[in-house]
Order: C-alpha cells, then sequence, then structure tokens
C-alpha cells in the first residue's frame, strides 16, 4: 500500500518525511519497508535514518546542496519501491521482577485502576509488545501493544530518580527506563538487563519493528541474570512465535 | 599532560559530536558553537574531528605539564598565560609549568581552547564529546588530568593574527526555517513568533533554552517525532525551548521553527536575560 507522505526539508542537513498521523503496525511497517529501503540506497552518501510512530529523518552528513532534488530522488524511490515480504520480526523475551522491591509504584496503581496487584502483572506480561522506535533515552525503546485496562495518566510529580531497568507505564505507553533518569511514569518492576551497551558498534540487541514479551522472574532469578549481565554473560534471548 | 587546577564553571570535551546512532536514541552532542571550536581547530591546522575544550561563563585554570601550541576561540574570557592578558583567536606556544587562567566574561558565553593534535580522551561511539552516561564524566572536576594527542608543534605559520570575521555575539537576531508544525499556526501567531522579542530564561544548558515570555497556543501535542538540535518547542502552557546539541532524539511538542546551524551557533552564546528576535530565512 502507498500512503500520501510529506516531505519537508528540516533544516540544512535533514529532510523529514510524514506518513498519516495514526500509531498502528501498517503505517509502521510501511515507514520500516521505506526506511530500509534509503539504507540500502545511500551507500555512497553518509546518512543517519531515524524513525517514529509516522516520520522518517534522514540526517545527512553534509549540507543539502539541492533540496528539490533530494525531493524527487526520494518520492521516486518511494513510489518504485515493491512492498518487501516482510522479515519475521524478532520476538526477544525480556525478564522482570513484579516484585514489590521493584514495583514501587504496585499499591498506588492497585488502587487507582481498581485491579489487584497479580491483575496487573498478569495483563502487563500478557502482550507481545511492537517496538515502534528508539528514543528519549539512548536505549529507550517505544512501545505499542498495552492493554488498556492498564492505561494510567503519569504522575502529576515525576520522580527524580528512577533506577536503570524500570518497568513503568505511563499514559497508554509501557516501556523500561535503560539509565537513571528522572521520570513521571509509575513503576511496576524492574529488568536486569542491559537494553544499551556503549562499546557495542550495535548497541541496542533490539530494532525498531521487533517484538518485546515480558517473562514473569522472581527476585532469585532477578539477581542470577543481574550476576550474568554484569560478568557480561548474558545474551538477550530471541523466541518464535 | 595538563592538571586542571580550577575545572570552572562547566567545561567538557567536545568535537563533532555523534553521527549515524540516532536510531539507537543516542543524542547528537558537540561543540555547541561549533563555528568557533571548527574555527580553533583551523588556526592550529588541525582536523575538524579533533577535540577541544568548550568553557561556559567561568574558565577553568589549567597547568601545562607539556609544551604545545594553544588558541582560544569563541567568548572573550579575558584569557591568560601567567596572568599576561593574551588574545582570542591567536596561536601561542605554551611552555611547561604554564598557567593557562580567565577571568572576567566580556562577550558571549562559550569559549573553546584547543591544542595542536587536539585533547586525547575516550572516544564512545565515534565521538569524545562529554555526554552521561555514554561517557564517565560529565564535565571537568578540580584535579582531573587533561592528555594530548602526539603533534610536532611546528610554530611557523601559524604566527600571524587571522584576519577573521567577527561574530557579533550580541545581535538578537536568530535565523530560523519554518517548523514541520509551523503552519498549525494562525496568521497573527505566525507573524508574532517571528517577531516577538523573547529572552533567554534562567533555563539554558546543552540541552535546550527556555525562552519567556509565555507564548499563548492551543496547538495539540503530536504524536512523538523527529526532533534535531535547533528544534523550538511550543508546549500547552506556552513556554518556547530551543533544543540544543545535547537534545533528545524525539519529542512531543509541536515544531514549530528550526534554527539554522549558525543560529544555532549564536544562541550558544547567548545566557539568562539576553534578548532574542526569530527571523525566518528561506
Amino acid at each position: 500500500m502507498k500512503y500520501k507522505l510529506k516531505y519537508t526539508r528540516f533544516n540544512e542537513h535533514s529532510i523529514l518525511i510524514e506518513w498519516p498521523s495514526i500509531i498502528d503496525e501498517n503505517t509502521l511497517n510501511d515507514v520500516l519497508n521505506f526506511k530500509n529501503l534509503l539504507l540500502n540506497n545511500y551507500i555512497k552518501v553518509k546518512v543517519d535514518v531515524i524513525n517514529t510512530y509516522n516520520s522518517i529523518l534522514i540526517n545527512y552528513e553534509l549540507t543539502i546542496e539541492d533540496i528539490y532534488s533530494e525531493f524527487l530522488y526520494l518520492k521516486t524511490l518511494y513510489f518504485n519501491s515493491e512492498e518487501q515480504s516482510s522479515v519475521k520480526p524478532k520476538i526477544w523475551e525480556v525478564p522482570v521482577c513484579y516484585d514489590e522491591e521493584f514495583g514501587m509504584d504496585l499499591n498506588s496503581f492497585s488502587t487507582e485502576n481498581s485491579m489487584s496487584k497479580s491483575e496487573i502483572i498478569q495483563h502487563h506480561c500478557q502482550p507481545i509488545y511492537t517496538i515502534y522506535f528508539i528514543g528519549f533515552l539512548p536505549g529507550f525503546l517505544y512501545l505499542g501493544g498495552l492493554k488498556e485496562s492498564l492505561y494510567l495518566n503519569r504522575k502529576s510529580i515525576p520522580n527524580l530518580d528512577v533506577k536503570k531497568g524500570a518497568v513503568g507505564i505511563g499514559g497508554n505507553q509501557t516501556g523500561i527506563y535503560p539509565q537513571n533518569s528522572p521520570g513521571g511514569w509509575h513503576i511496576i518492576g524492574n529488568s536486569p538487563i542491559n537494553f544499551f551497551k556503549k562499546d557495542n558498534d550495535n548497541p541496542c540487541f533490539a530494532k525498531a519493528g521487533d517484538k518485546i514479551k515480558f517473562l514473569p522472574v522472581s527476585k532469585e532469578e532477578y539477581n542470577s541474570i543481574l550476576n550474568l549481565v554484569e560478568s557480561n554473560s548474558y545474551e538477550p534471548k530471541s523466541i518464535s512465535v | 599532560m595538563i592538571k586542571v587546577l580550577k575545572s570552572g564553571l562547566f567545561s567538557t570535551i567536545q568535537d563533532k559530536g555523534r553521527f549515524g546512532y540516532g536510531a539507537f536514541g543516542v543524542p547528537k552532542s558537540g561543540a555547541m558553537d561549533f563555528y568557533s571550536a571548527e574555527l580553533a581547530n583551523t588556526l592550529l591546522g588541525n582536523t575538524i574531528n579533533d577535540a577541544v575544550l568548550e568553557i561556559t561563563m567561568i574558565g577553568p585554570q589549567l597547568k601545562f605539564d607539556v609544551e604545545c601550541l594553544l588558541v582560544i576561540t569563541g567568548a572573550d574570557m579575558s584569557p591568560s598565560i601567567n596572568r599576561k592578558t593574551i588574545q582570542n583567536n591567536k596561536v601561542y606556544r605554551i611552555k611547561k609549568c604554564d598557567t593557562l587562567g580567565f577571568d572576567k566574561l566580556k562577550s558571549g558565553l562559550r569559549a573553546y581552547v584547543a591544542v595542536k593534535g587536539g585533547f586525547k580522551s575516550d572516544m564512545v561511539l565515534g565521538s569524545q564529546s562529554y555526554y552521561q552516561p555514554l561517557t564517565l564524566a560529565n564535565k571537568l572536576n578540580n584535579g582531573d588530568t587533561l592528555y594530548l594527542n602526539q603533534s610536532e608543534n611546528t610554530f611557523d605559520t601559524y604566527e600571524t593574527f587571522s584576519k577573521l570575521k567577527v561574530v557579533d555575539y550580541s545581535s538578537p537576531n536568530i535565523h530560523v526555517f519554518k517548523g514541520p508544525e509551523f503552519e498549525r499556526l494562525s496568521c497573527n501567531q505566525k507573524s508574532e513568533l517571528t517577531s516577538l522579542e523573547s529572552q533567554v530564561t534562567n533555563l539554558y544548558n546543552r540541552m535546550a533554552y527556555q525562552l519567556s515570555p509565555l507564548f499563548d497556543n492551543d496547538l495539540e501535542s503530536i504524536l512523538t517525532g523527529p526532533v534535531l538540535p535547533g528544534t523550538v518547542q511550543l508546549t500547552p502552557s506556552g513556554k518556547l525551548i530551543v533544543l540544543m546539541r545535547d537534545c533528545q532524539t524525539t519529542g512531543g511538542y509541536p515544531r514549530v521553527l528550526q534554527l539554522t546551524e549558525s543560529a544555532i551557533n549564536l544562541l550558544s552564546q547567548k545566557k539568562e536575560k539576553d534578548k532574542i528576535v526569530f527571523k525566518l530565512v528561506e
């Protein structure tokens, strides 16, 4: 399916391409198809291509000399592109300990949404989430697929010190903090694994289009995984459907 | 090596920043006033990738344990070697045991100290630019040690005072393109936004500059989308936030304007209470 895309110059060395403003997997697949096409076609020109729900930003290393010929090139590329047979996405298993030691907001969450803690955990780890893109912090995954029963507005006063690995819910989104950071989401658990490794040339094991499944683990399992992570001998596991 | 006797207010190692890691959520970083950083390297015959020291408002005090060639560009912070005043944009030969110091801030906000061959520090994802937690440090501290890359400190060609176009840091004019959500503003808002005089609030750093006064608007948030250094966001409460070099890669506020690269350089030299006016270019 071909969408009507909007091409704009963002600054001297970047172009923004926008799809209709909705969050859905068809849009995401088309965005990611075009993104891959761009990465495969810009061989001689150095570019950094990032995507969000409905946008692609192409950052060129150098100033764009002729913006209209660049637009034309992009439009032709998109128009002539073939729907790629989608590569089977990876489903990454993300261990999460929902113990109250980590899930400091489980109690208040339970009161506000009138659900038991075990219901919250069950509703949270049941779906297979889609990674739309990585943003906000290095290694922060924007996930789609949170159950409506778990929607809860962000805290009015952000927590200044959310711990690395914290699993949170904010509005209709859920995610994992890849590093210590201020944040306004309700924290319901913690994952012991690294979402960003600065020494790797590919710093994130997961990428846009992949899937995430949360796997509840006990405190003992959490600690043994953490030991593996800290001794650099933990490899994230991907599963098939 | 160089001993940091006093770190100054906020001193960091910077280069061109990180290119190619945006899809992992990694900020671009790099020298705030890239023009001045590049100029410093050019004057020394360095490559534009060589790392420089970005110093902010109150300069550091550095004791050199090594001979080198040095130049300072950007803000005028009354630099001196062994308490003897020196000038910006001029190459000096530093001898062992010399001390570089700074005094009153006379113009701008950020100055760049470059040495021939560049500063040596950890390279993370293709850049030496400080950004925690990618780099261990987020700024210099008293007692730190800086290292230099080996280089031949040939002096001959660099001694001339270069005749440069001097940037007027007091100019309020910040050149902008229309941002992706500019067209959502009403006609009145568009002309007001590109003519009103704003000023820099006390909230300004390498991530963003917040401006005042508030700009009344009823724009809806957007789906989280890509942002760049120089993107001007407009919040529902009316705050105008200009994102700077260490900004996040994505954001959900309407992006009403986009600074040109040279406008980012100029804004980097502004501080609290400085006046700015957005000027549309195209």
